[in-house]
């Protein structure tokens, strides 16, 4: 077996050293009831590289590879190039076989980057501290709200109504075991988010308000005036961003306000991987939050002979320490894809994340345009950056979407495959353009677009 | 009149006031601190129960109230230099004053004498 | 002779008076092949970039509501021959598995196969959207539906909860169903019961559940005092979280015992099974009660560690828990057609109690891990766990002489070997030892954890080692200890050849600076 070291001969050399007769002698503790014989049956036995390459690639065969056809999805996870340095990068073997730097001596490599990854995320999101990231957008999502109830000493979150509804199924499945109160709502279908109407749900026993911006239907809107309203309750501003590559072209979270910024961090590096794993980035604004911040921390130190490094640091939050009394029970953060992340933003820089943002903005308003030409369809946002919402004349999106695909177009994501059962959203779609998709791209979708409204019912 | 804790805190009460901090032994034990968490002025706090954390690098300890009252002012110097706890321990690195609510509680501390027993045995 | 050595190049070595190699200092401060490596920040420029990507006029961004970025966000950049180099760079100042021994206790650093890393990129994985149509993913749902079910045979459960992102996940998962059960009953249980020896997750998890969280002693055999567990079950005990084999590397012989009683009492059995990889393909956890284990992909089924994740922490559970596993999750029809059940009020999804991640789990580490069990298949994975077992116990008798082995005399250890400080001379610790070994070229074990044990030094050699690389560990280890024992007032400054020496944690945790200033 080619990852077994071992020959019957050392193992007979180290049975004899240990003094037992046999394997076997070595599992005694484990009782007779629970000891199998054999390999467990029902199962293959062990295969070749170019066998177990072949069975895995059967089964990737069967997929329909996104940058096969034009494909236009979004939704909180986002298709961009992702220049072939990084991969390579993240391959090494001194980042990919690392563990958390629990001996910094040895991890500098390791720490540097999270040093410098804290700090982009920081500057992104206009804020003074990042962690080392978490595990994704949504439960990111889900431990700021926690943190905003330790800060503020309350237990009610109030959830715009158009924050991605995976993230609030998130946040409202782990309140019903901490005992908080989560206030939630459906997205209403409008121009522009109902931001009046959310502010006047923050009172006095609100911890926090979570925004996203841009929002699940791609609208972006000055949160300023919820910044404003949360603090003067005594609240705290949460906003959830799941495209990164929007704060290239667009204003800061920290500029407008908001008290804990966090969100997917999957654009930068890390690619679609049907879902994870994905990169939760986490940033305060007030750097006297950082002690209830949860997740991994890397801090700026120096070595017996004066020389900079860098370690974790203010560990006695943390699950290992702390156990029962720590900020969060999270153990790793998600370290290769956070490297991914910040190759792929030292690659980009302040100039190549702008440009970026640009073309991806530039794209979309082009698609924008075009596909408000077919008919039946109108185009529901005044802003928006690289997603936004088309309504479908009264057509269900979700059957549009399935037609697509059989049309070869990965057209979108319906919001009723988002909101399955509620009638108001069935008709609405969700249309992703990056700097991936090509003018080819969005002609084709618009035209399948129009045929599909024609044939379905 | 300095009274003494099993969980070594030290209590020094003068009039109706006492101040509150752990001991030179405490801090020989936890090492070099790096922050301390104290109560909120005006918070009542128990006898027993938590009422301050005291973190080094790799250990965060729950200080208990030795009595119980009403926190009456904090230690603002520990914000800025929690190595006062380590440094000064049973003086400048004090941790909080507060109320006496029952001052029949004092009798269950140890004094000094009854501390440096205690310290010894363990 | 004729002209010699024309070109004037004369291999001679010249030592120092001491015969050490120690030269002067170097203006760089590199020491050849170790390379200093400034910030980002200190070597990026505002106007640079390595992407190249069409210049726009930016006052076309028309649709932006206003919200254009007025200032700059404070980025740099670096051209692809400056990013290589910079990260190649600081990747040398990392231990990792690929260039070395990395005994790290209950967290298994075993080799992380190619073969996983290639498959895991196959567009047909790695490019495909977690909301794409079902039909255009069979591929994918195919690959979690074919995983969940060798994890299920594994452990010999019914059932598996894919979602959860890291094992920490995996156990909030676990007491979540646990909760969501006795909800279902009304049953309003207050307190679970976690052994002392346990990881820090379980006592977090278990209060972020909103549990009371009490411990459960330990014998001085280094197992669960299953009299004492016993004594204190009742109608207030919603669950017991068991490690097993458990932090001190022994296996929990009276599971069975222990599951059948917090059963009798009304409470459910949560096996931590971040140790899975001594008993995988030997012991199905199922057989000994258990009602809801999380597997590591990472430890057992070698996923990349990755400097700190991502992981991927999947749940098996009990036909009692397994209605209110978490959505989404991945069924077969009729058909042989694969369709995912995401919609909380659908008719098949049961009582679930939520849902924890916005998709479907860790994707990427579900074709890693799937590469890796088809590679070895039952017959390789029970030779896996045997080989760890075997390492761990060779480990254990070659060092019990000279090294305090607490549990030495409560029988084998299984993929672990757990040793404590006792002994050393001049107030060395074990924290010296651990830097010795850096020096001796190694990553050092698992220290001060389990909390049971002084000064606990955890070595989980794992199955991928060859006997002449434990050999030579066990030497280099000896020695080190030995220098302990005599008190080598030396070991204190350890380690003296690493990219650092002994960092000032204090002073970063006095005075945190966690973002560049400047």
């Amino acid at each position: 077996m080619r990852y077994l070291p071992l020959t019957d001969t050392d193992r007979q050399a180290m049975l004899a050293t240990i003094g037992a007769a046999s394997i076997d002698d070595l599992f005694v503790d484990v009782p007779e009831v629970a000891r199998l014989d054999g390999p467990i049956r029902g199962l293959p036995m062990h295969a070749s590289e170019m066998a177990v390459e072949r069975h895995m690639k059967a089964l990737a065969a069967k997929n329909l590879v996104a940058g096969d056809v034009p494909f236009f999805l979004g939704a909180g996870a986002y298709r961009h190039h992702v220049p072939a340095s990084v991969d390579t990068i993240i391959q090494r073997g001194e980042f990919l076989t690392a563990y958390t730097p629990y001996q910094p001596e040895i991890a500098q490599g390791t720490l540097q980057v999270l040093f410098e990854f804290q700090t982009q995320v920081a500057r992104l999101y206009g804020c003074a501290v990042a962690n080392a990231s978490l595990y994704d957008g949504s439960t990111a999502c889900w431990e700021a709200v926690a943190m905003a109830t330790r800060v503020t000493k309350r237990s009610r979150a109030v959830l715009s109504g158009a924050l991605h509804p995976h993230y609030a199924q998130v946040v409202k499945t782990m309140a019903h075991f901490t005992g908080d109160t989560i206030a939630d709502a459906m997205p209403a279908i409008t121009a522009e988010p109902d931001l009046d109407g959310l502010i006047a749900r923050i009172d006095e026993d609100t911890a926090c308000v979570v925004v996203q911006y841009p929002d699940i239907l791609g609208r972006i809107s000055d949160l300023t005036p919820v910044a404003e309203a949360a603090h003067a309750k005594g609240a705290l501003l949460v906003v959830v961003n799941t495209e990164p590559v929007a704060l290239g072209a667009i204003r800061s979270p920290g500029e407008m306000g908001a008290d804990i910024v966090v969100g997917e961090g999957q654009s930068l590096g890390v690619g679609l991987n049907f879902g994870g794993p994905y990169l939760g980035l986490f940033a305060v604004r007030d750097p006297k939050h950082v002690r209830q911040m949860p997740g991994r921390l890397c801090g700026e130190t120096t070595d017996a002979e004066g020389k900079r490094g860098f370690v974790l640091t203010l560990s006695t939050r943390e699950q290992h320490i702390r156990r029962e009394k720590a900020t969060s029970n999270i153990c790793t953060n998600s370290g290769l894809c956070a490297l991914a992340f910040t190759a792929h933003m030292t690659l980009l820089g302040e100039k190549g994340l702008r440009q970026l943002a640009a073309e991806n903005h530039r794209l979309a308003c082009l698609a924008a345009d075009r596909l408000a030409k077919v008919p039946g369809v109108e185009v529901l946002n005044t802003a928006f950056f690289n997603e936004f919402t088309l309504m479908l004349g009264g057509k269900p999106a979700r059957a549009i979407v399935r037609d697509l695909a059989e049309r070869g177009v990965l057209g979108g994501v319906s919001l009723g495959r988002l909101y399955p059962g509620v009638d108001a959203l069935e008709h609405a779609l969700l249309v992703a353009v990056t700097e991936t998709t090509t003018e080819e791209d969005i002609e084709r979708l618009a035209q399948e677009l129009e045929a599909s409204i024609k044939e379905t019912v | 009149m300095r009274y003494y804790t099993d969980e070594h805190e030290w209590i020094e009460v003068e009039g109706d006031i006492a101040t509150v901090g752990i001991t030179e032994y405490a801090q020989g034990q936890l090492g070099d601190i790096v922050f301390v968490e104290l109560p909120e002025v005006g918070a009542m706090i128990e006898q027993g129960k938590d009422a301050a954390v005291v973190e080094s690098v790799k250990a965060a300890s729950d200080v208990y109230a030795p009595i119980t009252g009403e926190v009456t002012e904090t230690n603002a110097a520990l914000e800025e230099d929690p190595a006062l706890v380590n440094s000064s321990p049973e003086d400048g690195g004090w941790f909080f004053k507060m109320t006496i609510a029952a001052p029949a509680e004092l009798d269950k501390l140890m004094d000094e004498d009854g501390y440096k027993a205690f310290v010894e045995d363990l | 002779m004729n002209a010699p050595n024309k070109s004037g190049w004369k291999p001679a070595m010249e030592l120092s008076e001491d015969g050490m190699h120690n030269g002067p200092a170097t203006t760089t401060g590199n020491r050849a092949l170790m390379l200093e490596e400034p910030l980002l920040f200190e070597i990026g420029r505002a106007d640079v970039t390595g992407v190249d990507l069409p210049e726009i006029d930016t006052s076309a961004l028309t649709r932006l509501g206003g919200l254009e970025r007025a200032d700059a966000i404070g980025l740099v950049g670096l051209t692809e021959p400056e990013t290589v180099r910079h990260y190649t760079r600081l990747s040398r100042q990392n231990y990792g598995i690929d260039l070395g021994f990395f005994p790290l206790g209950s967290c298994t650093m075993k080799h992380n196969p190619r073969l996983n890393e290639k498959m895991a990129r196959l567009p047909g994985f790695a490019d495909i959207h977690p909301l794409a149509p079902q039909s255009t993913v069979q591929g994918a749902l195919e690959v979690v539906h074919q995983l969940g079910h060798w994890l299920c045979t594994l452990t010999g459960m019914p059932a598996v909860a894919m979602s959860p992102k890291a094992g920490a996940h995996g156990e909030l998962c676990g007491i979540l169903a646990i909760r969501a059960a006795h909800e279902a009953r009304g049953d309003a249980r207050e307190v679970v019961l976690v052994p002392e020896s346990a990881h820090g997750t379980n006592p977090a998890t278990a209060a972020f559940a909103g549990y009371r969280v009490e411990d459960i002693p330990a014998t001085p055999e280094g197992r669960v005092d299953v009299a004492a567990l016993k004594a204190r079950l009742g109608p207030d005990v919603a669950a017991v979280m068991i490690t097993n084999p458990n932090t001190c590397g022994l296996f929990e012989k009276d599971f069975r015992e222990i599951a059948d009683a917090v059963h009798a009492a009304g409470g459910y059995v949560y096996c931590d099974g971040a140790n899975f990889n001594a008993i995988v393909g030997k012991v199905r956890p199922g057989d000994l009660g258990v009602d809801a284990m999380h597997i590591n992909l990472h430890k057992t089924f070698s996923t990349p560690h990755g400097g700190g994740g991502p992981g991927s922490g999947p749940v098996v559970l009990s036909e009692a828990l397994a209605p209110y596993a978490p959505l989404p999750f991945v069924r077969k029809d009729d058909a042989g057609e694969f369709y995912l059940v995401e919609e909380e009020d659908g008719e098949e999804c049961g009582p679930t109690f939520g849902r924890m991640t916005a998709f479907h789990g860790q994707m990427g580490m579900f074709t890693r891990a799937l590469t890796y069990i088809l590679s070895h298949g039952a017959d390789g994975l029970k030779q896996v766990a045997e080989d760890a077992v075997l390492n761990a116990n060779y480990i254990l008798r070659s060092m019990e002489d000279i090294l305090h082995a607490p549990f030495a005399a409560s029988g084998p250890c299984m993929h672990e070997a757990l040793f404590g400080d006792k002994d050393f001379g001049g107030g060395l610790s074990t924290l010296d030892v651990a830097k010795g070994l850096i020096d001796e070229g190694y990553h050092p074990m698992t220290v001060y954890f389990p909390l049971v044990v002084h000064g606990a030094m955890l070595v989980e050699p794992t199955e991928t080692e060859s006997k002449t690389a434990i050999d030579q560990f066990i030497a280099a280890f000896r020695a080190v200890v030995e220098r302990a024992l005599d008190g080598d007032e030396a070991l204190k400054q350890a380690p003296y050849y690493a990219p650092r020496r002994r960092l000032d944690e204090t002073g970063a945790a006095r005075k945190p600076k966690l973002a560049y200033e400047g």
